[in-house]
């Protein structure tokens, strides 16, 4: 960089040094279009051999087995169908009070939690266009439908920057943005659900991405969202007085400030050839509706990382660590209890903190073991909240993937949620996949 | 004695800033395997750094999509990819996070090495009953000298669009590395005339471009179908029919289970070849002739002990 800041200085540019090396110097009054000119008879004188070369080539390559034109696939979207069927048992009869998410196993018997019809694209040379729609079923039986995903992402930006606009996982930690197909458990961590509900958070807006410009990968995120709905559990959600025990305070948007802000840093570096860490550090702020100017700030950290050998063979073995770690602050002010309309509940700040990590081991091809580890706890407050008392659980499981399309997961749950007591799960999995398979990030 | 050593001082910066700029005028060549790399290098020459995605040892429909890949790609210059879905599985959101319009589809950056090549095993369905086919064919085809011809004019084609003032230089070297190409690939169908018609097991569907090249015969694979891992009673199939139509030898890439190629061998009387198709595979062998010949080599030399 400083060798062209010097060089440039001096007069000279680049591309007529690098030309330089090879042709003989050319004098300095030739025109930017003769150069042009020139460049382009080179890049004809070039097309002719080429086609002299690749007609030779084809000549040649007539010796092998039957070779046919090669033919355009797929049309102007990838259009796939993933399914997960889970089945099993709990020890406790009211399911959906163990199994919180919303795409868990929910019901003692069989189930299907989650079915995703995915689209994606290019929508034109400036945008590529996502849309996820889950059907799903719920512990009645009951079909419901959601649009889960539906945005666009621009290609073309400047500086690094991208944008994302419509509706979309948030980028708060790890697991938030990854759709449940994806996931190594078959349920969502304790303390993901606890902050951000049984849907994740998921909201309406805009997503701006810088990628730095540091010699290793480090990316800024912001989103800017929506903070009403179900999906924005720690905010603006019709299901908060489950958290502070209150009468809803219904706000209506003001301002900026009454809309959902999360930044996000994460970097990633390989520590040796075999092993890359990725490190980041997420925040959500935004208008909650336990009284009319009350807020909450969501903090996480998380981590990931991940040793596969140089010669594995479809990716394994490997062995893998994930965590998270998440704190929130809720404000919530002097409200009327939802219970007792005579009873006020006093000004306070619910303070919620969470942990889970867990642990994958590719032992063979196709075969892994996986054990999680949750743990989450809240202060004590006026309102005691079921989805604030300390609860831990250890999920040990197993993984076959009879091929990258299909996989058998069978996993045991042992929980402990205090005050009530110990109760253990077992649950089934299986997944099946049509059509485009979108390829994973890391 | 000063200004002495401001002349000095005043060659030092611009000897180092020539130096600097050599290198920064380099076009930054990003390759996912590194026999594309290989290839690259020969067309590019000092004009380019090359750089690989997936190890020398990786299955390349396997790679990570690592963060590190996302910086890579961000600063790149040039992309070739081998296309035809090899990288199907981890491609797509390297290049979506890398925000690089230079190496975009259809930018004079981005070189897809499967355009051009008369490509063998295309479906005639959709089906995946029949294992992970790709839609396109086999993408494996670099290991036949000719398509590595194929290859080499079509990256030359395009480092001279990206870098029209070098054009001279990319079109002397591809002529240099078809000359190359010509005299090794007579060298190396000499080696193995007298095994036409050999017949050669492989674990995955991945040197039919070198068979159909040199004469050679795959009867069978150890997968049953493509990407299937492979079960006892197909394992039992391939056995009795190697003892059948005498196939000796067994090919294996670093990245395949080499533990049942040897049961398989054991049974039927044949040996395992370990035949890494990228270069850095093996031990000194870092450009694409290096590789070819140690693979043509040690092919050879299994055919002649197991006659």
């Amino acid at each position: 960089m400083r060798g062209c800041v010097i060089l440039c200085a001096l007069g000279i540019s680049l591309p007529a040094f690098a030309q330089a090396q090879v042709n003989p110097p050319k004098p300095r009054q030739d025109s930017v279009a003769r150069s042009d000119s020139i460049a382009r008879a080179d890049s004809l004188a070039l097309l002719q051999l080429l086609e002299k070369e690749l007609g030779q080539a084809s000549a040649d390559s007539s010796g092998p087995a039957t070779a046919q034109a090669p033919r355009a696939t797929g049309g102007y979207m990838n259009i796939g169908f993933v399914a997960l069927v889970d089945a099993g048992w709990s020890t406790e009869a009211d399911v959906p009070s163990l199994q919180r998410g919303d795409h868990d196993p929910r019901v003692r018997g069989f189930t299907i939690p989650n079915t995703e019809l995915t689209l994606d694209g290019a929508v034109d040379p400036y945008f590529k266009g996502f849309a996820s729609i889950v059907f799903k079923l719920d512990e009645n039986g009951e079909t419901g439908v959601e649009l889960e995903e539906a945005y666009v992402l621009t290609t073309s930006l400047p500086a690094n920057l991208q944008l994302k606009a419509g509706q979309f996982f948030t980028e708060f930690g790890r697991q938030n943005p990854q759709h449940p197909h994806s996931w190594a458990f078959v349920d969502q961590p304790l303390v993901l659900n606890r902050m951000f509900g049984p849907e994740g958070l998921r909201s309406q807006g805009i997503r701006l991405s810088w990628l730095l410009p540091t010699p290793f990968y480090s990316e800024a995120l912001l989103s800017v969202v929506n903070a009403t709905g179900g999906t924005t559990s720690s905010f603006r959600s019709e299901e908060s007085p489950e958290i502070h025990g209150g009468v809803i305070d219904a706000r209506v948007v003001e301002g900026f400030s009454d809309l959902l802000l999360a930044p996000r840093l994460a970097f990633s570096v390989d520590v040796t050839e075999t092993q890359t860490l990725l490190l980041g550090a997420s925040g959500a702020f935004g208008p909650n509706n336990s009284g009319p100017s009350a807020r909450t700030r969501v903090y996480g950290v998380d981590g990931y990382w991940k040793w596969k050998p140089a010669a594995a063979q479809a990716g394994f073995p490997f062995l893998s660590v994930q965590s998270e770690a998440l704190f929130r602050g809720y404000e919530a002010p002097q409200r009327l209890s939802v219970d007792d309309p005579a009873v006020t509940l006093p000004n306070e700040t619910l303070k919620d903190r969470g942990v889970y990590a867990q642990v994958l081991w590719g032992i063979q091809p196709r075969i892994v073991a996986g054990l999680r580890g949750d743990f989450a706890t809240g202060d004590d407050a006026a309102f005691a909240s079921e989805l604030r008392r300390d609860r831990f659980r250890v999920s040990p499981n197993f993984t076959w993937y009879p091929t990258e399309f299909s996989k058998f997961r069978v996993q045991y749950n042992y929980d402990d949620r205090d005050g009530i007591g110990t109760d253990h799960s077992l649950w089934f999995q299986f997944e099946f996949l049509l059509g485009a398979h979108a390829a994973h990030k890391f | 004695m000063k200004s002495m050593n401001l002349k000095a001082a005043g060659l030092a910066l611009i000897v180092a800033a020539a130096t600097g700029t050599s290198a920064s005028a380099q076009l930054r060549v990003v390759a996912t395997t590194p026999d594309l790399a290989a290839v690259a290098r020969d067309i590019g020459g000092n004009l380019v750094s090359v750089n690989a995605l997936a190890k020398p040892t990786e299955d390349p429909h396997y790679v990570d999509a690592k963060p590190s890949h996302i910086v890579t790609l961000n600063r790149a210059d040039a992309l070739i990819e081998g296309g035809a879905e090899l990288e199907f599985g981890w491609l797509s959101p390297l290049l979506e996070n890398s925000r690089n319009a230079k190496i975009a589809v259809g930018a004079p950056g981005r070189i897809v090495a499967s355009e051009g090549i008369r490509m063998l095993e295309i479906p005639t369905s959709f089906d995946r009953s029949k294992g992970d086919v790709h839609s396109q064919g086999n993408p494996h085809f670099l290991i036949d000298p000719v398509n590595a011809k194929i290859i080499a004019a079509n990256v030359a084609n395009h480092f001279a669009q990206v870098d029209r003032k070098n054009a001279v230089v990319y079109r002397s070297n591809l002529a240099k590395f078809n000359a190359r190409i010509d005299a090794k690939l007579a060298g190396w169908q000499q080696q193995l005339a007298p095994y036409r018609g050999a017949k050669i097991v492989t674990y995955h569907r991945d040197f039919v471009y070198l068979a159909g090249r040199f004469g050679l015969i795959v009867v069978e694979t150890l997968e049953p179908k493509p990407g299937i891992a492979p079960s006892p009673a197909h394992l039992a199939r391939v056995i009795g029919r190697m003892k059948a139509e005498n196939a000796r030898v067994i090919l294996v890439q670093p990245f395949q289970k080499r533990k049942t190629a040897e049961t398989v061998a054991r049974q039927a009387g044949a040996v395992v070849l370990d035949i890494p198709q990228q270069p850095g595979g093996r031990p000194n062998t870092t450009s694409y002739f290096d590789t070819m010949d140690y693979i043509v080599t040690s092919l050879a030399a299994a055919f002649r002990t197991q006659k």
